[in-house]
């Protein structure tokens, strides 16, 4: 079982990576809001999800791509979490 | 003739036939549908709403709005719909700018756009939906007004052709939305236009994939309407998704589909088309934006079979060029389709900026005239009047603000545009409206906003002036725009300078910062 920290932990640095580069690591918290703020758009959430998938060994239900199950790194964690 | 007339005859002669799906719901029938819009009609009624008002929806796309809108036009009003999911505080402005008398609102959005709606001094009477769908959210919500005080049974207003039926907003240069007035005869004149020339029929089954505060939304309602057809409703979030897209097309049975080109792209790279059974589809029809000719190679690739249009036309006009696709994409072909020729119920010119007509295969302004022309702006008297050209006596001519050259066969090429309006996955977009937003960032001191033009389509870009030049955390920056502007003008991209580099008369020199991302 993979521990709910690390999944956090590659998914914040995955979204830093692809998405945010060269943002401070520290302003990116658990509970900000990405798919509501527009920081995470429809391509960007199309990525995230093929790398949960791969990363992860899970399925992501087309229904489940949306801001009411992506919209923060703890939401996402979440997601990942209770598909394991 | 008026747009609830189609309804009215699909109610007499399909009564039993499905009007509108929703997923994961029944079908209502267009008895069904033609009974709800009666009982919110006479609800809207006894609210107070009389012909020649404005009517609200806030509403997420379900067979509820389109009973709503119906309702609306049944009252001799129009309907001003707006986006759901924008922020509160712009559809706030918008209904409060066409100073409209009731509000139809779903109860997760309600008490924030009241309040926002309070705090600019307007106060409609607003009916709260509950958990909308198949209709049955919007009946229940009018048995409990009806619970206080049943409402009196009225007679539907057969509104005249140059009654208002709907304002569209977009995007304002100026930071604040327009509102575009269609009357009943801009839009029926294009109903029956695109029924006639496209062949829809009784047995289709139409998506209904943009927002209805989008006009590609008035051939999905309409047409699927006038054609006695089933209108297949693609909710916001669905529409998004490539995958639950692609199935939700092969699963209802789509024959009429329309949408932005982004949509059709994102549905060919991600949708796992080749995994599917979509030989419903017969007509595929894309608008708003160019479609880059190496996505719809592909989609046709994967889907020989139906008849392709790039239909064309701003809000203001609705489709006025249409062009239907080769069967075959000439292989290496890099340049865009062209938009067409003008359609019937149209006439266009292309002009020079004094408005002389150009020498035919000479770049120059697209203007248009004809029965679906728009008649303006609400409140913009100065912007409608900038809007025409000058001095054609009783023919106005609506200044497209496109760039275009008439090729051999009448087809119009697009060039680009005359001003700083661009497209975002359909959307019109005004810059300014976006640099209006940013300006009033705290640390912001000078704004530019630039397009660019990427093989996914068009990216937005900010240039910022911080004074020392640091930059502000992307975290901080697009929530500030997203709560002020829809989701699809947040910027893409984000560069700080210390100052943004001026022309010799001292305005922001925006070839300079496009030279930029050559470097």
């Amino acid at each position: 079982m993979v521990p709910k920290e690390q999944i956090q932990a590659s998914v914040k640095q995955f979204i830093l990576s692809e998405f945010l580069s060269g943002e401070d690591a520290d302003e990116l918290e658990p509970t900000t809001p990405l798919v509501s703020a527009g920081i995470l758009d429809s391509i960007a959430t199309l990525k995230l999800v093929t790398f949960l998938e791969e990363q992860f060994s899970v399925q992501i239900e087309a229904h489940e791509a949306d801001v009411d199950h992506l919209n923060t790194v703890e939401d996402i964690s979440n997601l990942v979490l209770s598909k394991l | 003739m008026n747009l609830h007339a189609y309804l009215a005859s699909a109610a007499r002669e399909r009564s039993g036939h499905a009007a509108v799906v929703a997923q994961g719901h029944k079908a209502l029938d267009y008895r069904g549908l033609d009974a709800l819009s009666d009982r919110l009609r006479d609800r809207l009624v006894a609210l107070g709403v009389a012909p020649g008002d404005r009517v609200g929806l806030c509403v997420p796309k379900s067979a509820d709005s389109v009973a709503a809108l119906y309702a609306v036009l049944k009252c001799g009003a129009a309907y001003v719909p707006v986006d759901a999911t924008a922020p509160a505080g712009r559809n706030a402005f918008i209904l409060a700018d066409c100073g409209v008398r009731a509000v139809l609102v779903e109860a997760a959005a309600a008490d924030a756009l009241v309040e926002a709606l309070a705090e600019l001094g307007a106060g409609p009477s607003a009916l709260r939906l509950e958990g909308v769908g198949d209709g049955s959210g919007l009946a229940a919500a009018l048995d409990a007004a009806d619970a206080a005080g049943e409402a009196q049974a009225t007679e539907t207003v057969e509104a005249a052709a140059d009654d208002l039926a709907y304002i569209l907003y977009t995007s304002g240069s100026t930071g604040k939305p327009k509102g575009v007035e269609i009357t009943h005869r801009n839009a029926t004149s294009f109903v029956e236009w695109a029924h006639g020339a496209l062949g829809t029929g009784a047995d289709d089954r139409f998506s209904s994939h943009a927002p209805f505060h989008f006009d590609l939304s008035i051939f999905d309602l309409y047409v699927a309407a006038k054609s006695g057809a089933t209108l297949v409703l693609v909710g916001e979030e669905a529409g998004k998704e490539p995958v639950g897209l692609a199935r939700l097309i092969a699963a209802e049975r789509i024959s009429v589909w329309y949408s932005t080109p982004s949509v059709l792209s994102l549905l060919v790279q991600y949708g796992k088309l080749e995994t599917l059974d979509l030989s419903s589809l017969r007509l595929v029809l894309f608008a708003g934006e160019v479609f880059p000719i190496v996505h719809l190679a592909a989609l046709k690739e994967l889907l020989p079979d139906p008849v392709y249009f790039n239909l064309y036309g701003p809000t203001e006009t609705n489709v006025c060029t249409y062009y239907r696709i080769p069967e075959r994409v000439a292989e290496g072909r890099v340049e865009p389709y062209p938009i067409g020729v003008v359609c019937d119920h149209l006439a266009a010119r292309v002009v020079d900026e004094g408005g002389a007509d150009v020498e035919a295969g000479s770049e120059g302004e697209l203007v248009i005239s004809g029965p679906a022309v728009t008649r303006g702006y609400w409140g913009l008297a100065e912007l409608t009047a900038a809007s025409r050209l000058e001095g054609d006596g009783a023919v106005v001519w609506y200044r497209t603000g496109d760039l275009v050259v008439e090729e051999e066969g009448g087809n119009y090429r697009f060039v680009g545009r005359r001003d700083r309006m661009i497209k975002k996955r359909g959307f019109r977009v005004e810059l300014g409206e976006i640099e209006a937003c940013l300006s009033r960032f705290p640390l912001v001191r000078e704004v530019a906003v630039v397009a660019l033009e990427g093989e996914d389509g068009v990216r937005v870009k900010a240039h910022l002036a911080t004074g020392d030049g640091g930059r502000i955390s992307l975290l901080k920056l697009k929530p500030f725009c997203a709560e002020h502007l829809p989701l699809y003008m947040v910027p893409d991209a984000f560069a700080f300078h210390e100052a943004l580099p001026k022309t010799s008369t001292d305005k922001i020199d925006y070839q300079a910062l496009l030279a930029l991302e050559g470097e």
